[in-house]
């Protein structure tokens, strides 16, 4: 495998001009003779379909719910970040690409996150052309606030909804296009194979969830923009049907797949109820701009409140812990979620946690209701107090809210160079499947900024330059008659029908929850050799209870949610253990990544530049080998890597 | 808690349906209704028989994926609910719970609680955007825009377009979904140039998809999940008259 990640020459600020000037383009009469695939219809997969059409190629996009607008993009509440210093507070592209850069720890790309923050601008001038309702001062501006660690404010915002009013807008562009026959839009289908013709990928192999036909489907070349994996954990706050399927498929017939272990924690999570709980529910950063988080100093006060026979708001304020504030005191509440979610961690397995499980932590507004008046924080933050309280059942003005960190986003994807092209030709990969721009710790409002970014700005250039370097005598030459289809079509099929046919005892779900906890143990806030060596085998060994007493009820030529799922939960188990092998390599603690043995003498991670300063990159060599680790060497030309401090 | 469910099923389109009766015992009361489903679906594939088919996603009100008709009412008995947003908490231990899909003509079951929401979607095809192509769009803080009517548009744009309102008028109308859209674009300075045309051709699309008009229930407005207000549909209808007037002189691009 090799691994050129085809960095443009000369100054960091004109890499991406100077690339997108020697780019082949297309002739416009030309452009109606190539056809795209786009799987995906979140905010990378959305954009680039709709930009894609606009420009006049043919696209066929592809989405497992009922219609592209339900992409999970659509969940993400607090905002998004853009360069525009409106503020007038210092902000600039290079702040922002400094930041994500630190923020990411020192492990993503320099000249991909040079050009995230240098198009993020544009972002905000497409979104609001396309009638994106962000929140505006009243003098008609926009209005910004600050975000997750930041300290300017670059955030825009469309009340706690944003990432719903960015899709909408990417949406309806979409739909603009498939009204006009530009766009095929493929609903409640799903992606299971990727099809590759003479080493480039030129289709895919999809089964339509409605009546269960396998279908294929060729093009000039694919664009995967799947979202992450954090469904591996079982319980995170992603859609339930969000998977890797998609990526892991790829990454089976040859594409590299990258850090698979950068896995971002949250820090504010509505903590878990019990047993049949189904996902977690994630509380919107931007409540930590006014929220104090504290827990108890002394373990018995915690224990009481537990049992239910103390009152948070009577713990005198010199018995509570405001442990963010005292660890970290430039930052304090705003803390960056890697650290914010540890340091949670660390006082909850001390026993200071409350909530009835002792996993939850207080994020109070007593203080900022006192300050600011119970209106002013209803209006800031009102939709988040009235789904804190449609879950739990209690009222977050006048009972403290519990938090506790789940699984959110992941930074490790599927490897792409400067124009998002994996190492398989052909294959682009966008938004959140893809590795490169977040490192080991992804900013708050930074993944709407990633993935428009890849949507709008980067794959309809990139997909148009590979395009026009395969020639027009390319275009359309590759169809669905190809033997290649019909192997892989083949291949999915008696998949499938093993999948039905195993006639175990055991639902795929119980699989998922038994995988999920194997891997939240051991390779979540904290991970060890040991327990990541464990943690391997005992994948290993569920894997093969899995393909032997798995059941599956219902048919195949159908709708049926049970076989959606099982084939979902076979890729995570061979996922998962990918996920433990890069963080067992990785003997360092960096972002999200924190091996316990590589920690400094106050418990912060200690990072190994090195030894570690490249991506890690997963090579398939088969079902029961070993993969195969290549690595991209980072280099910093721009950066001086620093030990990230937030006191 | 225990609970005595009687759940609509239906193996495909063309199959008549009925209701099955369930029991389920050890539910707990702070689990949402859609994990409850879940353990239902563990129950029945303990025992060997087909788990139930139901939309749903996101499981935190946004996506609006999921649906279902609860004791009659879309969404359940919770103001501002979504489905996948009720908790147990608000049934009672022993309680008869009634599931159904959607019920209204142009949204057909495609299976058990599953329903085609793709008239919908064809809506928005129709006009429910502003055209702004990718790389054309001037610099956001040119046009300012009166914060009081950025609110309209994003208590409009708020719509999650889960059909519930279509579910629950006795005239299965979609107009508070359609009026909805409309309002979101129509308010906004971007969203006028393509006002009139936007509006005769969602309104076109609605009535050829089997929508049927409104009048004046107000159902639509009670359980929606996200408070769409019932004056939005008053605006579609003042934007249509004026959009068909114009058109009579002269014809709407």
């Amino acid at each position: 495998m090799k691994l050129d990640a085809k960095i443009p020459d000369g100054p960091l600020p004109e890499k991406w001009s100077s690339h997108k000037f020697k780019m082949k383009l297309v002739n416009p009469a030309n452009r109606r003779k190539y056809s795209v695939i786009v799987v995906g219809s979140g905010l990378a997969g959305g954009a680039a379909a709709a930009s894609l059409a606009e420009q006049g190629y043919n696209v066929s996009c592809f989405c497992y719910q009922d219609s592209p607008r339900r992409a999970h993009s659509i969940a993400a509440q607090g905002g998004i970040n853009a360069a525009k210093n409106y503020q007038n507070d210092g902000d600039s592209i290079h702040r922002l690409f400094y930041d994500t850069v630190k923020g990411g720890d020192y492990r993503s790309r320099e000249a991909n996150v040079y050009r995230l923050a240098e198009v993020s601008t544009d972002i905000i001038d497409q979104c609001v052309a396309q009638g994106v309702p962000f929140a505006r001062e009243y003098g008609g501006l926009l209005a910004n606030r600050s975000f997750g660690g930041a300290q300017v404010s670059r955030t825009f915002y469309a009340r706690g909804q944003t990432g719903q009013q960015l899709l909408l807008g990417a949406y309806s562009a979409l739909s603009k296009q498939i009204g006009l026959g530009k766009v095929k839009m493929y609903n409640r289908h799903e992606m299971l194979d990727l099809v590759m013709v003479d080493g480039h990928a030129k289709g895919i192999v999809a089964r339509n969830m409605t009546t269960g036909e396998v279908t294929r489907h060729a093009a000039d070349c694919v664009v995967l923009a799947t979202g992450g994996y954090g469904n591996a954990f079982f319980l995170s706050t992603n859609a339930q049907g969000c998977n890797v399927t998609a990526a892991y498929r790829a990454h089976k017939r040859g594409a590299g797949f990258a850090n698979p272990c950068f896995t971002q924690i949250h820090p504010t999570c509505i903590p878990v109820h019990g047993e049949n709980q189904s996902k977690l529910a994630l509380m919107s950063e931007s409540l930590r701009n006014d929220g104090r988080i504290w827990a108890p100093k002394d373990p018995a006060t915690a224990a009481k409140i537990r049992a239910g026979e103390l009152d948070p708001n009577t713990v005198p304020e010199d018995e509570r812990d405001y442990y963010l504030e005292r660890k970290y005191p430039s930052f304090g509440n705003l803390a960056p979620r890697d650290i914010s979610s540890r340091a949670a961690k660390e006082l909850c397995d001390a026993g200071h946690g409350v909530a009835s499980t002792g996993l939850g932590v207080y994020l109070d507004f007593r203080d900022a209701i006192q300050r600011d008046g119970k209106k002013a924080i209803e209006e800031r933050y009102g939709n988040l107090f009235e789904m804190y309280q449609r879950i739990t059942g209690d009222d977050p003005y006048s009972t403290p809210m519990m938090i506790f960190p789940a699984v959110h986003y992941t930074m490790g994807g599927l490897w792409v160079d400067y124009n998002l092209e994996s190492t398989i030709p052909g294959l682009f990969v966008g938004g959140e499947a893809n590795f490169s721009d977040h490192g080991a710790n992804r900013l708050g409002a930074s993944a709407l900024m990633q993935g428009l970014a890849d949507g709008y700005f980067v794959l309809p250039y990139t997909v148009g330059n590979y395009l026009g370097e395969q020639g027009i005598a390319s275009a359309g030459t590759v169809t669905t008659e190809h033997s290649a289809f019909a192997e892989v079509e083949d291949a999915v099929e008696s998949r499938i029908e093993k999948l039905m046919s195993i006639g175990g005892t055991q639902s795929p779900r119980s699989f998922h929850k038994r995988l999920g906890k194997i891997i939240w143990d051991e390779c979540g806030m904290a991970r060890s050799r040991e327990g990541l060596e464990g943690a391997i085998q005992q994948i290993q060994a569920l894997r093969k209870e899995f393909w032997s007493d798995l059941r599956v009820t219902g048919d195949a030529d159908g709708l049926n949610p049970e076989l959606e799922r099982a084939g979902r939960v076979a890729d995570f188990m061979e996922f998962g253990e990918l996920m433990c092998r890069d963080a067992l390599m990785r003997e360092e603690s960096c972002g999200g990544h924190f091996r316990v043995e590589y920690q400094t003498d106050d418990g912060e991670a200690l990072r190994n530049d090195a030894d570690y300063t490249y991506v890690s990159v997963w090579e398939y060599q088969g079902d029961d080998t070993e993969p195969a680790l290549h690595k991209e060497p980072l280099i910093y030309e721009n950066v001086a890597l620093a030990t990230r401090s937030y006191k | 808690m225990k609970l005595n469910l009687r759940i609509w099923r239906q193996k495909s389109p063309l199959d008549k349906g009925r209701f099955e009766d369930y029991q389920l015992d050890d539910v707990s009361e702070d689990s949402s209704f859609l994990e409850m489903l879940d353990l239902l679906c563990e129950q029945l594939v303990a025992q060997g028989k087909e788990a139930l088919a139901f939309d749903h996603d996101c499981r935190e009100g946004i996506c609006g994926m999921c649906s279902l008709t609860i004791n009659g009412i879309p969404h359940g008995p919770e103001k501002e609910t979504t489905t996948c947003q009720l908790h147990m908490r608000h049934f009672k231990d022993g309680e008869t719970i009634t599931i159904e899909p959607w019920r209204a003509k142009p949204l057909p079951v495609i299976k058990d609680l599953v329903v085609d929401r793709s008239p919908l979607d064809r809506i928005i095809q129709s006009g429910g955007f502003i055209t702004a192509r990718t790389g054309s769009a001037v610099e956001a803080n040119a046009i300012p825009i009166a914060k009081q009517t950025g609110d309209t548009a994003m208590d409009a744009a708020a719509c999650i377009g889960c059909g519930a309102c279509v579910a629950a008028c006795p005239n299965a109308s979609a107009m508070l979904f359609t009026a909805a859209k409309v309002t979101h674009m129509n308010s906004l300075p971007q969203g006028k140039v393509e006002k009139d045309r936007r509006t005769l051709a969602m309104v076109s699309t609605m009535d050829g998809e089997g929508f049927c008009g409104c009048t004046n229930v107000g159902e639509c407005e009670a359980v929606c999940p996200k408070g769409i207000a019932l004056d939005m549909i008053a605006q579609l209808n003042r934007d249509y008259t004026s959009a068909q007037v114009k058109n009579f002189f002269e014809p709407v691009q």
